[in-house]
């Protein structure tokens, strides 16, 4: 299967470990990623906050590069704030007319030109557990995460903003991370904040608001008892791992919570060496963790299905599909 | 013969004279038009002296034929029928030329508006020369009516007409009557139990001798036309004779099935397979759910049948079909509560105590799963304080936009209801309150002088993950107060969730069956929403209650009174007007090919196998003229509405490019030579 | 939807709808609080979201720009997603943002600052180059607040998680014309 790949900046350097993994586990599972010829900076949220139409622009050059006849039609970025803006874009230049034709303009500036719509903006992980699927990937499990309790942690632009139901995973309460990692047989914990903000680039501009947003990630992470957290986007590595010292130094914490990509735990339960998958460049290191594959695993006791007479509890609401 | 036409001009105060030279209009219409003896221009035609004025001048100068020029014959096309039929002149004879709505209105040029008001009126003029006389046909009403749905809206519809002296069918698709109403605790504002003040009503109606109760039922198909419904009645099978059954309820205490009960205990609590409703169900009979009994599942059990001392039980039943006759319908069908699952971040159906209104009211309820007593999700613990959260899925565009009316007042009573059984501390999360109506601003202060706390903010989300000191173990509601202009986040222990009213899951399937139409928001539509807001589009059948929209049951009360007395002056008149304009086909020139068959919205066209041709219910027929223009051999044509009279109008509307030459005016012709 | 904008009060509202795609939807704006309270930024904001908003319909073009609410925005989309008129509010965010450094209001310089500073890289090189604008940032930023900023850099350097030469792409000239471009035809 093959796609255009958008690897964006950090790919490069702060997300390297991302790089390196996402290329290891691409050809095991099928996936040829045919980066974009000459990309450009998406321009992240900086861009948008001192210009319009040039930051439209700005990500619109990637999708005229992107698109083509020859080219295929799916454009993946790995980075959720590269996948939001490439998203917005493609989606705000058909819905805004004047937008569109504005951005169109100035592409033809420089001798581009890109009509909405023409790809699917995807993130890596959309194609992984949809084109790919869970039940492929389980078959490549070769050694199940078991033993380790793992966090899985969305951030917030895989998921939002809605964009007339073109998101990827639901808005509040996405799933798609959680059934990916119990594929590979890990233990996962479903804690509430997995969807809240690791604090973007707050980190730059006021460290104070953001030291307390990773503060709070990680401290509900630590309450659930999850061995590490596992992420899809940058940023939110960046964040909560480089700046977990920082977090531990200045509000008095203690944490010791690895952050690695679910690219990288996907290798390692495809059986590939974790130097392979770039596994030892992260700030809080992540080695005591690995240890604890394939380890003994606590057996629960199955749940009771049968009330017991003297159990007044109330039943929960069943939620209905769809 | 030629025909005498009086031209009236209507000034509309400054609506119409103000874009639009209404003399000029009535002096070239007097002076240019072929058939018009006199023309005049007046300041509000459809007042009485404007009536009167048409009126006189029928008398005195013997005018055979009217043409009004004024507003949309929506509004005073019957106004100005009646006047001309006081005097004497069939109604029929009359023409509106609409100058106001689709001149003055949207018009801005002066010279532009008075010219096309002048085409407009040419057209009347010629049309109306060309019009018949018809009499409208007159049907006797079946003094038997259909009430579907059993909650407040269609009991108190169906007691109206019952105790008038009427017989009433009700169909209820549940094993009993009551409907929402009968699931609440207490109704506000004066805290009255729902139960007590509802099943005096409901067994006023198993009693009642004019009432035929079918429940665990559903209409399967109407037809017909007003006065004169067929309705087809499907009673499922209660597997329960109810010749035999006692009410005793052996059955149910023995059946070994225990199930969640998702309807009347909003699935907080259980019922067994065979199962009422509630206590004071009427008619007392239990029904045995297929789906989850033990017998239909594998075979065996028949534990009810074992202990029945009457032989009630019968496995063997199957559905039944009653075929009805009645004059009128009313639909009282009822609302869903909408699913709060649909606004994760609220956390209903992941963190424990959360609960719908609903379900709190069954919590209240002393029939309910815990005895009336306010307990969490272990049934055990009270709480020590609640929040109460407004507009769960209202006045939101993502889910309903509109505003379900009842929520606001719902708060209130919950918040009394928790104070005064628990003394917990209660937050009452809003945009806006809403106490509309009598008494219920007075509400709203006792409970701000009852300690309820209100901060005006709708709530971002509720979270267990604990941030400050004090959250551990509860539930955070966290809100912008806006008032206040902080973000806040306050612990609690139970949360309830105002969910919105919406309509029925199958509201609109429903309302095809009875020919009722749904508004963009699924409600069904009245006939109008300020001045009739009980009929519908479709004479003989009218809406009471919530699935007219949300409202509350004093209104609901109020609808289905209303539609009652709608009803009863039908009975009464004993007969219904049906307009005379129908389509009619003439029967040498059907060739039977059936085209205009399956193209009537109303089912009007029907095949006569002996004769070959096709054939339409005058009394069904609507006028719409779909079936006049799609029949090949042109033998349909369709009264009032003749190719004759629109050819005129529209010769009368191109006066200016084929002026009074070239077209003159027909007088009644006999139909086309056959081809 | 047609609106008229003859209310002089209304110029600035104006201004925000028409340099927001989608922004027609403010008018219809509840003041309900969803955004305020979804914010994770909200408590250290000097006025919510929706606030901004109230001021911004009352013409206070003034404090609106001068506010940090925007710049402490961290554009996690929870308001936009959340509100129940489906109103662009970070996409407004953005906004002020933009109109804010335009009419030189805002008086921190700490946020427009790093924003240029990331621009200046980006319109050199086509790609962000992390080392060179910590660097230039924090230096010229309260350094000696930013301690912790150094041994981390470090780390990351270690790590071999932070190249240290920017990278330039080929088609420089070409992106360059198309971002000229696109200012000069919005006018600024």
């Amino acid at each position: 299967m093959r796609y255009g790949y958008y690897p964006g900046c950090s790919l490069t350097g702060t997300a390297r470990p991302y790089e390196v993994s996402t290329k290891a586990i691409a050809g095991p599972l099928g996936l040829t990623f045919e980066e974009v010829e000459d990309w450009n900076c998406c321009g992240a949220t900086e861009y948008m906050s001192l210009n319009k139409t040039a930051a439209y622009a700005l990500v619109a050059r990637n999708l005229a590069l992107a698109a083509g006849e020859d080219k295929p039609k799916d454009l993946v970025a790995p980075c959720s704030l590269c996948y939001l803006n490439l998203r917005k874009t493609n989606h705000y230049m058909a819905k805004y007319k004047s937008l569109g034709k504005m951005t169109n303009q100035a592409l033809a500036a420089g001798g581009l030109h890109y009509t909405p719509g023409s790809l699917n903006v995807r993130h890596l992980i959309d194609v992984i557990v949809n084109d790919v699927g869970y039940e492929a990937l389980g078959a490549r499990v070769t050694r199940p995460l078991t033993g380790l309790r793992v966090a899985p942690y969305y951030g917030c632009l895989l998921v939002r903003p809605d964009l007339n139901g073109g998101s990827f995973d639901d808005t509040e309460y996405p799933t798609h991370l959680d059934r990916l990692m119990e594929t590979l047989g890990a233990e996962v914990v479903d804690f509430p904040l997995k969807t809240h903000c690791c604090g973007g680039h707050m980190t730059q501009i006021s460290a104070e608001t953001a030291y307390e947003l990773i503060r709070r990630l990680l401290h509900n992470a630590a309450e659930y008892r999850a061995d590490l957290l596992v992420t899809l986007c940058p940023m939110c590595q960046f964040n909560l791992d480089a700046y977990q010292t920082q977090v531990n130094r200045h509000l008095g914490t203690d944490f010791h919570l690895p952050i690695l990509y679910f690219t990288q735990m996907i290798g390692l339960a495809m059986g590939m060496e974790p130097k392979a998958l770039a596994i030892g460049q992260e700030i809080v290191s992540a080695a005591s963790v690995l240890r604890k594959i394939g380890t003994a695993v606590e057996v629960e006791e199955a749940p009771q299905t049968r009330r017991k007479r003297d159990d007044k509890s109330l039943p929960m609401p069943r939620i209905r599909e769809g | 013969m030629t025909e005498k036409v009086g031209v009236y001009i209507c000034h509309c105060g400054t609506n119409i004279a103000g874009p639009v030279d209404v003399e000029e209009v009535a002096r070239w219409a007097k002076e240019n038009l072929d058939g018009v003896v006199l023309a005049r221009d007046y300041r509000f035609m459809c007042s009485s002296l404007g009536q009167e004025l048409i009126q006189e001048d029928i008398k005195n100068e013997g005018l055979t034929r009217v043409v009004v020029a004024a507003c949309s014959p929506h509004l005073h096309e019957k106004t100005f029928r009646t006047a001309c039929s006081k005097i004497g002149l069939n109604p029929y004879l009359t023409q509106m030329a609409s100058i106001r709505e689709q001149v003055s209105w949207v018009t801005e040029d002066r010279a532009a508006a008075t010219h096309k008001a002048k085409m407009m009126v040419a057209g009347a003029v010629r049309r109306v020369q060309l019009q018949e006389e018809l009499q409208p046909t007159e049907v006797p009403v079946n003094p038997n009516t259909l009430v579907v749905g059993g909650g407040i809206a269609g009991i108190q519809a169906a007691l109206e007409l019952a105790d008038a002296g009427h017989k009433v069918f009700m169909v209820e698709r549940e094993p009993s009557i009551g409907g929402h109403m009968a699931q609440f605790d207490k109704t506000f504002p004066t805290l009255d139990c729902a139960a007590c003040i509802l099943t005096p009503k409901m067994s006023d109606v198993g009693l009642h001798e004019n009432i035929e109760l079918l429940s665990y039922a559903e209409v399967d198909s109407l037809s017909g036309f007003v006065g004169n419904f067929d309705v087809r009645v499907r009673k499922k099978a209660r597997y329960i004779d109810e010749d035999a059954c006692t009410g005793c309820g052996i059955c149910i205490e023995k059946c070994p099935k225990k199930v969640v009960d998702e309807v009347f205990e909003a699935g907080l609590g259980y019922r067994k397979a065979v199962y009422r409703p509630f206590p004071q169900a009427i008619p007392k009979f239990p029904v045995i759910d297929r789906d989850t009994c033990i017998y239909f599942e594998r075979g065996t059990c028949k534990a009810c049948e074992k202990f029945c001392p009457t032989e009630a039980i019968d496995f063997e039943q199957t559905d039944t079909y009653l075929d009805l006759n009645v004059g009128n319908v009313i639909m009282a069908t009822g609302y869903d509560l909408f699913d709060c699952g649909k606004i994760p971040q609220y956390g209903y159906g992941r963190l424990a105590n959360v609960f719908t209104s609903l379900e709190f009211e069954r919590l209240c309820n002393a029939a309910g799963p815990t005895e009336g007593h306010i307990l969490l999700r272990d049934g055990v613990t009270e709480p020590k304080s609640v929040g109460i959260i407004h507009c769960v899925g209202s006045r939101d565009k993502q889910h309903h936009a509109y505003c379900s009316a009842v929520c606001c007042m719902s708060a209130l009573k919950f918040g009394h209801l928790v104070m005064e059984k628990t003394g917990a501390e209660v937050y009452s999360f809003y945009i806006d309150m809403r106490p509309l109506h009598k008494n219920y601003e007075e509400f709203y202060d006792r409970l701000l002088q009852e300690g309820m706390h209100f901060i005006r903010g709708r709530v971002a989300e509720v979270t267990d993950a604990a941030r400050l000191p004090g959250e551990d173990g509860k539930l955070i509601i966290q809100a912008e107060d806006t008032l206040i202009g902080k973000q806040r986040r306050i612990p609690v222990d139970m949360v309830i969730l105002l969910g919105a009213l919406q309509p029925r899951f199958d509201a609109k399937e429903t309302g095809l069956k009875f020919g009722v139409s749904a508004g963009l928001d699924g409600w069904f539509t009245e006939r109008h929403p300020k001045l009739d807001p009980v009929a519908t589009m479709t004479d003989g059948v009218f809406i009471a209650g919530t699935c007219q929209g949300p409202k509350d049951i004093p209104d609901s009360v109020a609808q289905g009174a209303a539609a009652a007395a709608r009803v009863q002056g039908m009975i009464s008149k004993g007969t219904v007007l049906i307009e005379p304009i129908v389509a009619t086909i003439e029967e040498a020139r059907c060739s039977g090919c059936r085209i205009c068959n399956t193209l009537c919205p109303f089912n009007a066209i029907e095949y006569l196998e002996d004769k070959a041709v096709s054939y339409i219910n005058p009394a069904l027929c609507k006028g719409c003229g779909t079936c006049v223009a799609a029949c090949p051999a042109q033998a349909i044509s369709g009264a009032h509405f003749t190719n004759d009279q629109i050819f005129a109008e529209m010769e009368g509307l191109l006066y200016d490019v084929i002026g009074s030459n070239g077209a003159t005016v027909k007088s009644p012709q006999p139909a086309l030579e056959p081809a | 939807m047609s609106r008229s904008l003859g209310n002089k009060d209304d110029a600035f509202l104006n201004e925000v709808i028409e340099a927001t795609p989608g922004g027609e939807a403010l008018v219809t704006c509840l003041q309900c609080g969803t955004c305020g309270g979804s914010c994770p930024s909200g408590p250290d904001m000097d006025h919510t979201p929706r606030q901004l908003f109230q001021m911004i319909n009352a013409g206070m073009r003034q404090e609106v720009l001068q506010s940090n609410a925007p710049w402490y925005c961290v554009t996690c989309y929870y308001c936009m997603t959340r509100c129940p008129k489906q109103i662009p509010i970070t996409d407004l965010m953005y906004t002020l943002k933009r109109m804010a450094v335009r009419a030189k209001l805002y008086d921190d310089s700490d946020a427009p600052d790093w924003s240029s500073s990331f621009i200046g890289f980006v319109e050199s090189y086509g790609r962000s180059f992390e080392f060179g604008l910590a660097t230039r940032y924090h230096l010229t930023h309260s350094p000696l607040r930013k301690v912790g900023v150094g041994p981390m850099g470090l780390e990351m350097i270690v790590k071999d998680r932070m190249p240290l030469r920017p990278e330039r792409i080929k088609g420089i000239d070409q992106l360059r014309t198309i971002l000229d471009t696109a200012k000069s035809l919005e006018g600024v």
